[in-house]
């Protein structure tokens, strides 16, 4: 079935099966594989992107689903010029990431959460953080990027 | 992780929805948030040949405030249930437990609906319905009807829902007053409860419901009946476990879960001013 | 002014924020085909019959293949040290030994299709006897391997002394379990591969040992060395379990040689929970004996491995347990023996700190008790015992040379962090109010041994004509910033820039020789042999730039604030490293380069003290982790900020150990923990920020000073956060509790310690 959605800002329209996961969609039809698949219970968030500003697990949504929808990726979050957004130059700044396989879907996940909590506390981004799994950074650093984000003042992403 | 094929159909209405399921019988599953349904199908343990898709059916998302009670769309999403000002002001502990559930990207895409008609007595949200004596409304070809929360489930990932009917609303009294108590143990913020208790005060005393102590989920009527002839938290909690029929696993063992419950109830029932 | 010892951020980071990383699975590979396991749903059984009749039939369907179709030999013992009659097929060969064991090969056009064939594959089993616990594996009534005659894959005995504890005062023993866990890499195994128009395997592993897979292609498909090319692009994460190559892995190579079409391969997380190696599952009995003024003279460790099904490395670990055995403690007589069986359940293999964090909790643990026992503060009774600063080098009674350590140094600096006598405080107002909620606080003092085997590692860098640098290293990172490290180091010697520095890795045409990343080895010999060969470097353009200048070679100064050469006295005259690179080649045609194969000098012993501090509700059992403290020495920190992100992730990992994570199989040899949600792999809500120090004990081991650090923070914490939880009930009454301290496991031993107590057994 042919599925119409926009991506970054471009409208994407590739035929594919029904049963096809929005993942799959966006790494495979669409070609942007910076959002992974990192397990198959829905548990670790690797997949996550914005669905409509929100953050979503896109192995848990069929393509079909997101039909119309507008998402976001890792890949949109630059700027034309390739200026990282605040959240992204923080994950820098702050050594927020090491093998970066979880990466994608953790600065879309503090992305969505800072956009509903712009202030949040320490517990508050931990909590917030439950569905976005990390083998390798402990997470504290990842929780240092999401704090110090909230700090820089939105219109300088 | 690559469901079974199947065939996709989305309904542009509530109507169109129930006709589809009506037609295709026990191949049509229908798909909300798709939260419950789809990780089975990525592990191929559910194959259904089509999926009838009412996510997109804005006539379904409100929560309203119909003095009496509050009246929530089968669709409405659990961070939309969290974050809804008629919820908080009104239903506090719905909005509080709806805020909990999984994580926040599950909470932007699940709904009470999907998550109450998959009947899993380990998910959080029946447990605080059956307590606040929640009804349901339920479309089929014929119409609509209501059932009290505590008809609706009726054994292990079994609802009291025809193959060709639809859960459209969820009518929530509003409780005496604003006490309530919510207690879930797990071993992780984002796992299902190991146990689970909420308590909540009532026009009839107080609701109190269990999460994961047994094939359904349970109201403790023993502790409500303890409650309402003047026991206080710790005596009434006693009854916590009477009645229940909780699993044994590696998280817990029946005498560890019968426990716990009497700890959560009464740490519950001391949150509800007991 | 020295660039190293600076927090300079990662080189690598722009891409994996802006575009993401490229995995094996992100390659683009055109006309590719997809290939999937069939895996065993028994834990042990005899393979009656195979049909893939229906699944050869099936749309997209290319092959289905088993292990006749490939026709090679087992793969080999671990090291030459293991059971030659427990060897693995590559694919399972008329016996299945555990859930999980790949038995069948489906190549299709597409994943789903190769999928949706793989339920058509039907399987007839004879169910065989189960044998899942360790301890019933080792009485050889079931066994996995008739012909071994015995589930003993491996086994260490050096001799026990009956008479080791006869001249001590006080004699505590404990059985405790180490218990299996997952290693969990956030991606996981993968592999894609094709032959090139000039026959060449071409092969992209998710691996952390490059050259160890071309090794072994080269091996299995009958291949010469120069006709595999091994490539890694980034890899998600390793912790040991992707040190190894696996059966899978080397079928893919088998079907792109078979298909003459690229071949990818990527596993599900439930695919990985069965086949991607499992770490620690050791059985431990330990026995320490001392005088009452606390001082330890003696120690026995018994262990017994569980291998699973077949021997890998997990099967030879205790030989790396046996060598840290003494921990920190200038105990006099110590022992340690083992003995390693295979079970139905997946294989067990290296796994962050690999051997050395089980003999930490093994001693650590003993060493509470030891402290109950005598009445004394814990880490009282480690400051008694702990090595002094003086003593290095310092051998162990089981021949483990310690190169330098200030073991004191670190357990003041841990306990002044903690504000230890403040917690005291606050434990006993708890205890003394009867809270629900008690405060428990454990300490771990370890040592652990780094860069352990004996390989060396491949070093080359290279100045090209236009002044950048090029870095080839033997290493294979995986999360860790070699390229920002070892830029760092070359920039150190060189005075270039760090963006005129390319460092290239993980490609076996590019990089000829290297043993990989794992073992904390990289820093201390990959980054060693980087340091050496630009030194190298720097001597060969200081002769070149004496030519030059027509000068003598003493005269020569590298100016590295400008990254140019001048006479002294006259550095308004000066070449560049651009000059001196074109300068090389004008003079003989070889660019100006230095190649090191570094010679491993022997391993270094990194250390520290961890305090943890855990509030457990004593009604339900639940066990919170406050506050974790940790102090780590691991020799010169060439970059704090990537020295700390390692010791991070390793107290995540330890602190799931002790806390959460488990591998639990029933008595039919099912995984009951296979999936992310059933696993409790450990979040961010469980987990505080963490508090850390790092105190620097250079090691004359190596020219760079420094340690490994990769692995400390798994080995620090786990014992750190398992004593505090057991410290937290011992009031109650509670001798121990095995990890993982879920509510249940804590819950039962307060019950059970007040039922003793009820019934006046105390």
């Amino acid at each position: 079935m042919l599925i119409d959605m926009k991506v970054n800002g471009t409208s994407q329209s590739h035929d594919v099966e029904a049963r096809t996961l929005l993942v799959h969609y966006l790494r495979e039809s669409v070609g942007l594989t910076g959002t992974n698949v990192g397990c198959d219970t829905t548990s670790c968030g690797a997949c996550t992107i914005l669905l409509n500003g929100e953050s979503v697990k896109s192995c848990t949504v069929l393509a079909a689903q997101a039909a119309g929808d507008e998402i976001t990726t890792i890949e949109g979050l630059a700027s034309e010029d390739g200026q990282m957004n605040r959240v992204q130059q923080a994950f820098q700044e702050c050594h927020g990431l090491q093998c970066g396989f979880c990466t994608p879907g953790m600065v879309m996940a503090i992305s969505s959460l800072l956009t509903e909590n712009p202030a949040p506390s320490e517990a508050d981004v931990r909590i917030g953080l439950e569905g976005n799994l990390c083998r390798c950074t402990g997470y504290h650093n990842i929780v240092e990027a999401a704090l110090a984000a909230s700090r820089v003042p939105e219109m300088q992403k | 992780m690559i469901p079974a094929s199947f065939e996709y159909v989305r309904a542009g209405s509530v109507d169109e929805a129930i006709a589809l399921l009506a037609e295709h019988g026990d191949d049509a599953k229908l798909l909300a948030g798709g939260h419950s349904l789809l990780p089975l199908m990525k592990l191929r343990l559910a194959q259904p040949a089509m999926l009838v898709d009412i996510g997109p059916l804005r006539e379904l998302n409100y929560v309203n405030d119909e003095k009496d009670y509050v009246a929530v769309g089968a669709l409405t999403r659990h961070h939309d249930i969290a974050t809804n000002p008629v919820a908080l002001a009104n239903v506090p502990v719905l909005a509080h437990v709806a805020g909990q559930i999984g994580d926040p990207q599950v909470r932007h895409r699940g709904t009470i609906g999907g998550s109450i008609s998959h009947g899993d007595p380990a998910s959080d949200l029946p447990a605080v319905l059956l307590a606040l004596g929640a009804t349901f409304v339920v479309q089929g070809p014929s119409g609509r009807r209501e059932i009290d929360a505590a008809d609706f489930f009726v054994s292990f990932f079994e609802v009291a829902l025809s193959p060709d009917e639809l859960l459209v609303e969820i009518r929530v009294p509003k409780p005496s007053d604003g006490q309530w108590g919510f207690e879930k143990l797990t071993k992780r913020a984002q796992d299902w409860a190991i146990v689970g208790a909420v308590a909540v005060r009532t026009v009839d005393g107080v609701g109190v419901g269990l999460i994961n102590m047994g094939p359904i989920p349970l109201r403790a009527s023993a502790v409500e009946a303890a409650v309402a002839s003047g026991s206080n938290a710790a005596d009434a909690a006693a009854f916590a476990a009477e009645g229940t029929e909780p699993a044994a696993d590696f998280n817990g063992s029946v005498a560890y879960r019968q426990h716990v419950a009497r700890v959560l109830v009464r740490r519950a029932l001391e949150k509800a001013g007991v | 002014m020295s660039i190293l010892g600076n927090r300079v951020l990662r080189r690598e980071d722009p891409k994996f924020l802006t575009v993401g990383g490229t995995y094996v699975a992100d390659l683009d590979l055109p006309g590719s085909v997809h290939l999937m396991f069939v895996r065993s749903s028994m834990a042990h059984a005899k393979i009656v019959s195979l049909d893939t009749s229906r699944a050869k039939a099936m749309p997209g369907v290319i092959g289905v293949y088993t292990n006749d179709d490939l026709g090679m030999a087992n793969f080999p013992t671990i090291m030459g040290m293991t059971n030659a009659a427990m060897t693995p097929p590559t694919l399972a060969s008329g016996t299945v030994r555990f859930v999980g064991e790949p038995i069948i090969a489906i190549v299709a056009e597409s994943r789903a299709s190769a999928a949706d064939a793989a339920e058509w594959v039907i399987v007839e089993y004879e169910p065989l006897t189960v044998v899942i616990d360790p301890v019933e594996a080792r009485k050889d009534n079931v066994l996995l391997f008739p012909d071994a005659g015995t589930n003993t894959a491996f086994a260490l005995d050096f001799g026990a002394d009956d008479s080791l504890f006869n001249d001590c005062e006080v004699v505590v023993e404990l059985s405790l379990a180490n218990q299996r866990v997952a290693p969990c890499p956030l991606e996981g195994r993968s592999a894609a591969a094709h032959m090139t128009e000039d026959g060449r395997l071409q092969f992209s592993s998710a691996t952390q040992a490059p050259h160890g897979v071309r090794d072994a292609l080269v091996t299995f498909l009958g291949l010469e060395p120069e006709k595999v090319h091994v490539v890694t692009p980034d890899v998600g994460g390793g912790f040991g379990a992707k040190a190894s190559v696996y059966q899978e892995d080397i079928v893919v190579g088998w079907c792109a040689q078979q298909l003459g079409r690229p071949v990818r391969w990527t596993e599900t997380r439930s695919e990985s929970m069965l086949g991607l190696g499992h770490g620690r599952a050791q059985v431990q009995h330990v026995r320490i004996g001392g005088t009452r003024e606390g001082l330890v003279q003696a120690y026995r460790l018994e262990i017994l491995q569980d291998s699973g099904a077949y021997p890998g490395f997990g099967t030879v670990l205790p030989f790396m347990t046996r060598i840290m055995t003494s921990g920190p403690y200038k105990i006099p007589k110590a022992e340690c023996a083992s003995v390693s069986v295979v079970t139905n359940s997946t294989p067990t293999t290296a796994y962050r700190g690999a051997g050395r964090p089980e003999a930490t909790a093994a001693i650590e643990r003993i060493m509470d008790l030891f402290a109950r026992e005598i009445g004394m503060d814990p880490a009282e009774v480690r400051r008694r015992n702990l090595i002094g600063k003086d003593e290095f080098p310092y051998t162990t009674p089981v021949e483990t040379v310690y190169d330098v350590g200030d073991y004191h140094r670190a357990l003041d600096l841990a306990l002044e962090v903690a504000g230890y006598e403040d917690l005291r405080a606050e434990q006993a107002r708890r205890r003394a109010a009867g809270d629900v909620r008690q405060l428990g606080i454990g300490v771990s003092c370890y040592v652990e041994i780094t860069n352990g085997l004996p390989d060396g590692e491949f070093g080359a860098v290279e100045v090209r004509p236009d002044g950048k640098v090029v870095v080839r290293t033997g290493t294979s990172p995986h999360g860790q910033g070699h390229v920002t490290a070892w830029s760092m180091l070359v920039a150190e010697q060189l005075g270039v820039p760090l963006e005129d520095i390319e460092v290239i890795y993980g490609d076996t045409d590019l990089v000829p020789r290297g043993a990989g990343t794992m073992g904390s080895r990289s820093l201390q010999i990959g980054g060693a042999a980087v340091n050496q060969a630009a030194v190298d470097v720097v001597e060969k353009a200081k002769d070149l730039a004496a030519d030059l200048f027509e000068a003598d070679r003493g005269d020569v100064v590298l100016d590295k604030s400008s990254g140019s050469f001048h006479v002294v006295g006259t550095p308004a005259v000066s070449h560049s490293w651009a000059d001196l690179a074109k300068a090389a080649v004008a003079k003989d045609g070889n660019p100006l380069f230095a190649e090191v194969d570094l010679a491993s000098p022997g391993p270094t012993f990194p250390f520290g003290t961890h305090i943890s501090v855990v509030e457990v509700d004593t009604e339900t059992g639940k066990v919170t982790l406050l506050r974790h403290i940790a102090v780590d020495d691991a020799g010169r920190i060439v970059n704090p900020l990537l020295a700390e992100g390692q010791v991070h992730g390793g107290i995540a990992q330890g602190v799931a150990q002790a806390l959460l994570e488990e591998v639990v199989y029933d008595l039919d040899g099912n995984p009951l923990t296979s999936t992310f949600a059933d696993y409790s792999i450990i979040s961010a809500a469980e987990l505080p920020s963490y508090e850390t120090r790092f105190t620097e004990t250079p090691t004359p081991i190596n020219a760079l000073g420094a340690k490994g650090i990769g692995e400390s923070g798994t080995i620090g914490s786990t014992p750190a956060v398992h004593n505090a939880v057991c410290d937290a009930v011992a009031h109650l009454g509670v001798r121990h509790v095995d990890m993982p301290t879920t509510p249940i496991r804590v819950w039962n031993a307060i019950n059970e310690a007040a039922s003793g107590n009820a019934s006046g057994k105390g």
